[in-house]
């Protein structure tokens, strides 16, 4: 069982190497905030399976606090590109997309 | 296996730490500071640093990142150097400190040594004592609600201050203002 950790341990980190590199080289703000959501979701599982692969099982509720901060960031860096301000009101639909 | 995921890690730190000094979008480099740090978040908590990677997602992933785009909204999102041209000063200051840095954890214990100074000081004292004392199953949680008590509950009310504060000299009129200019549904005189 171990082993199948590390394999999947390991196809994370690789995805982790993908998704870094979009962030980097992304082209448009979108490629960005899209990377680094999923860059995210890509720690969260690094750590659930860094729990089981070190015996700490305890791990996944970090895991699950990771998803909700990751949520939050990205809420905050999409009204921030539709809005240019973050305390964007509902009716300021003339928000300039970059 | 855990001893290579801590060196891609740390390569992928590396990597994004020059990216982000690299970017001259500024948007961009607050995206990587949030990649930077949820990666020493997750590197803190494969070396068993629970406490401060909690820490690091919280303030370094969440809060600092919405602060970045607050300031962002504030300013240009596009960086214009001054000048470009290379600069050898500042260069051999960094790689100085750097250097001294380095050879400063040379003094430092090993990782995850049960002789370091951190763990033959009280840490056994509660150890042995917190069951008893305290009656909470969570050690930590005893630490800092119970013996640590005063200190967390300064630590709040300091924290607490700030935020009232600045909400206050920031955002109190800004807010209240901008309800009140809120436009009706069906508006008619837009530009």
């Amino acid at each position: 069982m171990t082993g199948v950790f590390a394999a999947a341990t390991a196809a994370i980190v690789v995805c982790m190497g993908l998704t870094l590199a979009r962030s980097i080289a992304g082209p448009t703000v979108f490629d960005r905030i899209l990377a680094v959501n999923s860059f995210g979701t890509k720690t969260v599982l690094l750590i659930a399976l860094v729990g089981y692969l070190a015996g700490r099982p305890d791990f996944l509720d970090l895991a699950l606090v990771y998803a909700l901060m990751n949520f939050i960031g990205t809420i905050a860096a999409m009204k921030f590109t539709r809005f240019g301000d973050l305390a964007g009101m509902e009716d300021d639909d003339s928000g300039e997309v970059f | 296996m855990l001893d290579l995921v801590h060196l891609v890690l740390f390569t992928f730190l590396a990597v994004v730490a020059v990216a982000i000094i690299r970017l001259k979008d500024l948007f961009a480099a607050v995206m990587l500071m949030g990649i930077f740090s949820l990666l020493s978040a997750s590197l803190f908590t494969v070396m068993d640093a629970v406490d401060v990677a909690f820490t690091e997602a919280a303030v370094g992933a969440g809060i600092s990142t919405i602060l970045m785009l607050a300031t962002l909204a504030l300013t240009d999102s596009e960086e214009h150097p001054e000048h470009n041209k290379f600069q050898a000063m500042p260069l051999i200051a960094v790689v100085l400190t750097g250097v001294t840095l380095v050879f400063a954890t040379f003094d430092m214990p090993r990782y995850g040594d049960p002789d370091a100074p951190i763990h033959q000081y009280v840490a056994p004292y509660y150890i042995e004592h917190t069951e008893e004392e305290i009656g909470v199953p969570n050690m930590v949680t005893a630490i800092l609600a119970s013996y640590r008590g005063y200190d967390t509950w300064g630590e709040t009310t300091v924290i607490f201050t700030a935020c009232v504060g600045v909400m206050l000299l920031l955002g109190g009129h800004a807010i209240v203002d901008r309800f009140r200019r809120r436009k009706p549904p069906g508006r008619e005189g837009e530009p």
